[in-house]
């Protein structure tokens, strides 16, 4: 086989050829995460009397702990393989992201295993939060003082 | 209403996210990452806010309102307690989800195994 002939053919064997199926399904399952989401943040208010930015915190630590349990029962891992980003980009990603690690590193000790470990993935999301967020607030100030 | 709007709302960001993976070579680490810088930058000019206005509760949930956050906490404090604030205050919202993703994930790690 020719060297270009073999490069076009991992091309198209490596491409996803299931795009539209996997962001379809992605969509449902973000849809659904932010639909209960709302209700959930809704009935906090309703039934506590909470402000919308309390209830909506405590919204979403009911998803971090949901997400933080699957993952310890070894399910989240099947879902997101399933379901894909419709998990990743809700904050059940981030709290997934923090759990699987902890879990992972487990055998090697509390310090070196969970200390020194734990932000390996959740930390890019950490990292490049804080340091856009400190050159947008500056050019926030810039622009409204 | 609100509930319909943020299915879609929710279910359009997830799906966007999908579209980058399949198309690019990015890894999910890449996108989430990208997602946050995306978040702070809609904070700029309000314009995140103004969705979850519109929206609803349910635009807290993506990673892109972690950005967001940062961005307007940072700028409170700025206004609070000047230059310093912006340092002091930053995560001012987000702490809850940062600290209730440490607490939550290290007490299952205490009371489970990993699976293999």
């Amino acid at each position: 086989m020719e060297k270009e002939e073999y490069v076009q053919l991992v091309e198209s064997k490596s491409k996803n050829p299931r795009i539209l199926e996997d962001a379809f399904i992605s969509f449902l399952t973000g849809g659904v995460l932010g639909a209960s989401f709302e209700v959930l943040t809704m009935w906090f208010i309703k039934m506590f009397d909470l402000s919308a930015k309390i209830a909506t915190g405590w919204a979403i630590l009911v998803f971090i702990l949901l997400a933080a349990l699957l993952t310890g029962f070894g399910i989240f891992d099947s879902l997101v393989s399933k379901f894909k980003f419709g998990l990743i980009i809700p904050i059940t990603g981030f709290a997934h992201s923090i759990s699987s690690a902890l879990l992972d590193y487990k055998r090697d000790g509390l310090i070196t295993g969970l200390g020194s470990n734990m932000f390996k993935l959740a930390g890019c999301v950490i990292l490049y939060g804080t340091a856009s967020a400190f050159i947008f607030t500056i050019v926030k100030v810039m622009i409204y003082g | 209403m609100n509930i319909f709007y943020s299915f879609m709302a929710v279910g359009i960001i997830c799906m966007i996210a999908s579209l980058i993976y399949d198309t690019t070579k990015l890894t999910p680490g890449h996108i989430t990452s990208l997602f946050v810088v995306v978040g702070a930058f809609l904070a700029i000019f309000d314009f995140y806010d103004i969705l979850i206005e519109n929206i609803g509760a349910g635009m807290s949930l993506p990673i892109t309102s972690f950005g967001n956050s940062l961005v307007n906490a940072a700028y409170e404090g700025y206004h609070a307690n000047g230059f310093y604030g912006l340092f002091n205050g930053m995560y001012n919202t987000t702490s809850a989800g940062i600290s209730g993703a440490i607490i939550c994930g290290f007490f299952v790690t205490l009371f489970f195994k990993p699976k293999d």
